[in-house]
């Protein structure tokens, strides 16, 4: 039992999933309609978006950085995608048109994304811009070209196609979930069983040390932003595809749930420490409490207080057990 | 105040770090009016000394007495306020701050309102700076001066407090010429005054112009001390070495026919100092089977030679590098670790292990398509490696899973080169590989680089310590301010002093004036 104990304490992991366990048989018992197959959907389709993101935050957390332009690259992204579904590209120059499907506009959004990622790497990698500054100019940046974009107006009917990525269901599951959970698989495996995944890690723990491994430090981390931002316009698009609408406020504060999913999460914001399932439980753990709050007719202003403390808390825990190792 | 009179007395220091006794039973008294120079190879305990009567350490055992009242600081402002001030060698000034607001940082003169009051401040380190002879406006941010008038602020600083006791680590390794001078005027008056000055210089001519007294200090012990006039450079030189032997010589052969590695005129610019070289017109190469020593003082360049072969700083380095007869552009670690070099770093903690990762993670760092494949990392073959090198190493560890952060310092350093051997370099570079880890892990390490080497492996051996060089090593290159002095084929009959000689800078810099 004490080595249980001792084992349980050590492991982040568990402290989230006991956590989300608590807190799940706290509101099943508080509220009947909490452990409903309908709700239980309603959650993990509502958490979707914020892990997809919280994925991409948590490998550029792991190497010490930050990215706050995830939900502006987002709005611009599923804008990007929504106008090119519908409207298609007008290139007035070369007097041409092309038209685009589904999933063409959808591949075209991820790209935008990955790039806006990886100029926020370069900037970071080639000018030594501290990441926190750099993708700080990018949230403005992509937030005012999403504007221009759209000219402010959101982009409706999108097409049966386009929504059902955000509300169709196959084999019984909703597609965000399953886009979601591919997205988590891949990464898991990325970070935990590939070369790229150690030198993550790596950079993280000591990044003078990894550089003088001959690890390519500049390399990992253009790839680490530009996978962020490839993510962040997975999310994009699950939000336009679900309100079949491009809305050019989408995505406002979302970078900072993600950055709550993966500090609850366990992952140290000074890098090295930390895994996606963790950033995973704490977006699951985030969504629960929301929608438990909802239930309860607690007021919106409060799950925002509650939302800080739990924070808090997680981070108070985390330090505390540093210090008794 | 009556000159010759002890301000400061030590008795019986001793400062333990885990596994090394630093300082054993030192002993010494500091007396107004004059300048005792502390001499000592690196590593004979001087900084620790240093640190311990400036209050930057607080633990350890013996006495102190000041003006023979038994003091014990506690941190360095305590000691400052008893009058014992310390001028290091790297600047603690901050650069965007003026001259005066340095001078008086955390103390500054406050009016009767609560706020600073600056022409006070100002008046005041004018009248400190013009008697540094430093014609410079107390308004100026520190990052305009140039380093050698940095040096002097900071002496202005220690100055300020009106110390009685001054304590000088390395003050000319930065200044120039005309402000030695200065710096030495400034160090008569204050002996005048009656102030206990402390002079620590690897520069032995200096000592003999500025300083009365000496002690050397090895391996932590007191020596011996005296008259600086009663000896000569020589004879200091001679007592500065002789440490312990750790190891016995055996007769190494190496035959030189393939030269491994050829550098010709490198040079690398120093970033801080005008038209000044960190490395000027670096000549020399390395044999297959060959065991190099690089032996210097602190600041000599060892390590940034050893760095730039390694592939940094490739924006500011000049001349050439031939592998193996190719001349070679050496941009990144990755592109030297292509090539065939392999460098253990000076500082294990910060550049030569992740601490936060275990044993495995650490060891295939350098080589993990070694340990995947079809792109995955395989954790048999991850573990396997690690497993293999534990062994072949003797690294005392409960598992490769083990924390690296956990281990010893010389199962540290057995983990950086374990992650090195698994590269299997041809040039193998190690800087003071045996810094700080206990007796038996060194003598393991010497075994291994011999072993290395007649496998083929061409070794270069930083190290500070002579006996170890003389042990190890077929041939030692010495380098002082940047420069190869000396290239010694080492034999039974080699003498430490001959060593060390070559590696004491010389006051007379002409081409860098």
């Amino acid at each position: 039992m004490i080595t249980l104990k001792k084992h349980l304490s050590y492991s982040a992991k568990f402290q989230s999933l006991i956590a989300l366990f608590v807190l799940c048989l706290v509101l099943s018992l508080l509220s009947e309609n909490f452990l409903t197959t309908a709700n239980v959907w309603n959650i993990l389709r509502q958490v979707s978006v914020n892990i997809c993101l919280s994925v991409g935050m948590t490998l550029v957390v792991l190497t010490a950085g930050i990215d706050l332009s995830v939900g502006s690259i987002l709005a611009l992204c599923g804008a990007v995608s929504a106008t090119l579904v519908s409207y298609g590209l007008e290139l007035e120059i070369f007097n041409l048109f092309v038209g685009f499907g589904p999933l063409s506009a959808i591949m075209v959004g991820i790209a935008v994304g990955w790039c806006l990622g990886w100029f926020n790497g370069w900037t970071i990698t080639r000018f030594k811009v501290p990441p926190f500054v750099a993708t700080l100019a990018m949230l403005t940046i992509a937030r005012g070209i999403t504007m221009l974009w759209t000219g402010g107006f959101p982009i409706n009917n999108l097409g049966k196609e386009f929504a059902y990525i955000g509300t169709g269901w196959f084999l019984g599951i909703p597609m965000p979930v399953w886009i979601t959970a591919i997205v988590v698989i891949i990464a898991v495996i990325l970070t935990k069983k590939t070369p790229f995944g150690r030198h993550i890690y790596a950079i993280g723990g000591n990044e003078r040390a990894a550089r003088l491994s001959g690890v390519n430090i500049y390399k990992v981390k253009m790839m680490v932003y530009a996978i962020a931002g490839a993510l962040a316009a997975v999310g994009g698009i699950i939000v336009t595809s679900r309100l079949d609408s491009a809305q050019p406020n989408a995505g406002l504060t979302y970078e900072l749930d993600a950055i709550a999913a993966v500090v609850i999460g366990g992952t140290s914001l000074s890098g090295g420490k930390g895994s996606v399932m963790g950033a995973v439980l704490g977006g699951i753990i985030i969504g629960v409490l929301n929608n438990g709050l909802v239930l309860l007719n607690v007021s919106p202003f409060w799950q925002q207080v509650v939302k800080g403390l739990v924070i808090l808390l997680a981070v108070i825990i985390d330090k505390a057990k540093a210090r008794e190792e | 105040m009556k000159v010759n009179e002890p301000i400061l007395r030590v008795e019986n220091i001793t400062k333990e770090f885990p596994g090394v006794k630093a300082l054993n039973e030192i002993s010494l008294q500091l007396e107004g009016g004059v300048a005792t120079a502390i001499i000592g190879e690196n590593g004979a305990g001087k900084s620790t000394l240093m640190k311990i009567l400036s209050g930057v350490y607080n633990i350890y055992e013996g006495e102190i007495y000041y003006k023979n009242e038994l003091v014990h600081f506690q941190n360095t402002t305590e000691a400052q306020q008893k009058g014992v001030a310390i001028i290091h060698q790297e600047l603690n000034l901050i650069p965007n701050l003026t001259i005066s607001e340095n001078v008086f940082l955390g103390r500054e003169p406050l009016t009767s309102l609560g706020i600073i009051d600056y022409p006070l401040m100002r008046k005041n380190t004018a009248k400190l700076l013009e008697r540094m002879k430093l014609q410079v406006d107390p308004d100026t941010p520190i990052f305009k001066l140039k380093v050698g008038e940095q040096q002097l602020v900071e002496i202005t600083k220690a100055l300020s407090l009106n110390p009685e006791v001054i304590i000088m680590d390395e003050p000319t390794s930065a200044i120039s010429e005309n402000e030695v001078e200065v710096l030495f005027e400034i160090i008569k008056d204050l002996k005048a005054e009656g102030k206990a000055i402390v002079y620590i210089s690897h520069k032995l001519d200096e000592l003999f112009k500025i300083t009365e007294k000496y002690v050397v200090l090895r391996d932590g012990k007191f020596i011996e001390s005296g008259e600086i006039n009663a000896t000569t450079e020589d004879e200091l030189i001679h007592k500065m070495v002789g440490r312990e032997i750790i190891i016995s010589r055996e007769s190494f052969q190496c035959n030189k026919k393939e030269c491994l590695l050829s550098v010709k005129n490198l040079s690398l610019k120093n970033l801080l100092v005008r038209d000044n070289y960190l490395l000027k017109e670096v000549n020399f190469e390395l044999f297959k089977g060959e065991v190099l020593g690089l032996f210097g003082l602190m600041g000599a360049g060892r390590t940034e030679l050893m760095e730039v072969l390694f592939g940094l700083y490739s924006s500011r380095i000049s001349g050439e590098v031939y592998i193996k007869g190719q001349l070679h552009q050496i941009k990144s670690p990755r592109d030297a670790m292509d090539k065939g070099l392999a460098l253990v770093p000076e500082n294990r903690k910060e550049d030569g292990l992740v601490l936060g990762f275990n044993i495995t993670k650490n060891t295939s760092l350098t080589v993990l398509d070694q340990v995947s494949s079809a792109g995955f990392l395989r954790k048999k073959k991850d573990n396997d490696l690690a497993t293999k090198y534990m062994e072949s190493l003797k690294i005392k560890a409960s598992s490769p899973n083990q924390i690296v952060e956990k281990l010893s310092g010389g199962n540290q350093q057995k983990v950086v080169l374990a992650k090195w051997f698994a590269t299997h370099p041809e040039i193998l570079m190690l800087d003071e590989p045996t810094r700080g880890i206990d007796i038996n892990a060194k003598n393991e390490i010497y075994k291994l680089v011999r072993k290395q080497s007649q496998n083929g492996l061409g070794v270069i051996f930083v190290s500070s310590e002579l006996p170890e060089i003389l042990a190890v090593c077929d041939r030692v290159l010495v380098m002082a301010e940047g420069r190869i002095t000396a290239n010694i084929e080492v034999t039974k009959e080699t003498s430490e002093n001959q060593i060390l000689k070559a590696a004491i800078p010389k006051i007379i810099k002409n081409d860098n004036a």
